[in-house]
């Protein structure tokens, strides 16, 4: 401030003083006066306009009618009217008529692409490929299906899940024996696993031929009636094709035999209620363009 | 000389002028906070919300004493993209029985309102021993040591009446059951196990061997926790009063 301040004479002064030293008492400057008249109406207006005052059973609702709950599902109405069209015709679709190409095809596969991101990445893997191998978290990018790998079958699986407990009657189930519990002795699981180990195409090489013969018996006699006699397993009760290279437990032979003797049993939960039917079908839609689907 | 000339008065004396403006100050609070506790449409009476069971209640202080809601808050905003990621906003009436809340607005790892049922038990012990294993990209610490953590019902009547005390409509049949109940709900198929008596006290409890390992540690308790966390409330027969 270089220009001297002009002193106005007719100012009085406020009476205070402190050793010579007096204050002005000017008014407030016109423009702060107004801004702050401004504010007093804008407060009157807001509280009348907007929910604000407490009554005795609730608070105003305010002129306007606005609310948080109602503009969260206007937002939430909005991008389902963009939509709307694709997503009822989606919700109800013959997946297995999904026409490659199509504005409804690319659509699930676009919305069951995020789907997928949110809720089924953290067991997955974000790139589907069941994080890393051996995982117990199942590859959904190879061929190799538990339950079934046509578009009808994964969206069942997403469904229902697999072993849910959420209150889901039409789960997928069964439960493979832990056969360390007393089932087969030590000796036996050996075995067996050198035998399983001799299905396999990565694990051929490392299988003892003696103990494999051994396991043969063990095999037909316990594991048989689900994993079938040639040990390529059954999707109808969920048991995984032992003579694949895919070893979702791991294939080494302790992982191997650890597998035998606790007797995974995978949970996936039912998405059902948590995801609508047309984010369920996009999903599938998803999963089965990854490349395994049938 | 009016009467807005008289603050000369409160200027001149400290201590006149401290006990005024708490009078304001209080003012202000009892127009703004009281009504909170009178008005019908604070908190809404919501179906399905039940207190905590023993052991959710349990896996819940684990969860506090761990520090996790420095990371995960449990508090789903009204807004659409929290919506389609999380699920339901959520409602007051879900945290009625939290002591203390687990609002928050900073969020190093995602909203856990409804991790509930989201993913499975197994899911969860890999998680918490080692988060990297399943999410590569995560930055959460381990817990593996939850697993080595072993833990008795011994004190859990105590827990449960230290959260009476503070509001929680504990009955004292649920008093009397809280070392029953804990164990129920860890060991579904023990010999004092009665799991019908459990959920009729705590209906859609879950019970089962949550880290699938003998014995009842930590990780079970905080596992059985989460899994229930948001899965009270029935979403598809709810209908939000819009003006709450």
């Amino acid at each position: 401030m270089s220009k001297k301040p002009v002193e106005k004479k007719e100012v009085e002064t406020t009476g205070h003083e402190w050793d010579g030293i007096e204050e002005f008492n000017n008014p407030l400057p016109r423009w702060w006066v107004w801004v702050f008249y401004v504010t007093i109406v804008w407060g009157i207006w807001y509280s009348i306009a907007y929910p604000a005052w407490p009554m005795i059973k609730g608070a105003t609702a305010g002129y306007l009618g606005w609310s948080t709950r109602g503009e969260v599902a206007q937002e939430i109405q909005r991008f389902k009217d963009m939509n709307g069209a694709l997503e009822t015709e989606l919700a109800s679709a013959d997946l297995t008529a999904l026409e490659r190409g199509s504005d409804l095809h690319n659509y699930a596969i676009q919305s069951g692409r995020a789907t997928f991101a949110t809720f089924c990445s953290q067991c997955h893997g974000a790139g589907a490929n069941g994080i890393t191998e051996g995982s117990g978290y199942p590859n959904l990018l190879d061929n190799d299906w538990l339950w079934g790998g046509s578009i009808e079958d994964i969206q069942t699986t997403v469904t229902h899940g697999i072993r849910s407990s959420d209150f889901e009657d039409d789960t997928r189930f069964s439960e493979m024996p832990a056969f360390g519990d007393d089932y087969l002795s030590d000796e036996e699981i050996g075995q067996v696993v050198n035998y399983v180990m001799s299905l396999s195409p990565v694990t051929k090489a490392d299988a003892d031929a003696g103990m494999a013969d051994a396991g043969a018996v063990v095999f037909a006699d316990n594991c048989s009636s689900c994993h079938a006699e040639d040990g390529t397993g059954d999707r109808s009760q969920g048991a995984p094709n032992l003579a694949d290279a895919i070893w979702l437990y791991g294939s080494t032979k302790d992982e191997i035999i650890q597998t035998v003797s606790v007797g995974p049993k995978g949970v996936m939960p039912a998405w059902k209620g948590k995801l609508t039917d047309s984010q369920i079908n996009a999903v599938a839609a998803y999963v089965h363009g990854l490349g395994g689907g049938e | 000389m009016g009467i807005l000339d008289k603050h000369v008065v409160l200027e001149k004396n400290a201590t006149l002028l401290l006990v005024s403006s708490l009078l304001v100050v209080t003012v202000g609070g009892i127009v703004e906070i009281a009504p909170l506790f009178y008005l019908e449409n604070t908190i809404e009476d919501v179906e399905g919300m039940r207190p905590y069971s023993p052991l959710e209640l349990e896996g819940r202080n684990i969860y506090v004493r761990e520090g996790c809601y420095t990371c995960h808050s449990q508090m789903i905003r009204p807004m659409r993209d929290e919506v389609e990621r999380y699920g339901h906003y959520s409602l007051a009436a879900e945290s009625q029985y939290d002591h203390p809340f687990q609002w928050g607005s900073k969020r190093t790892g995602p909203d856990l309102a409804r991790v509930g049922g989201r993913y499975s038990d197994d899911w969860h012990v890999d998680h918490l021993s080692d988060p990297q294993s399943v999410v590569p990209e995560s930055v959460m610490p381990k817990y593996a040591f939850l697993a080595e953590r072993m833990i008795s019902p011994k004190y859990v009547r105590d827990l449960l009446e230290a959260n009476k005390i503070v509001g929680v409509p504990y009955t004292d049949e649920q008093l009397e059951a809280a070392e029953a109940d804990w164990l129920t709900q860890a060991d579904p198929e023990g010999d004092n196990s009665d799991v019908d008596a459990l959920m009729a006290r705590y209906p859609k409890a879950q019970a089962r061997n949550f880290d699938g390992k003998p014995g009842v540690s930590e990780m079970d308790a905080l596992i059985a926790y989460m899994q229930m966390l948001g899965t009270l409330v029935d979403f598809s027969t709810f209908t939000p009063d819009a003006s709450r």
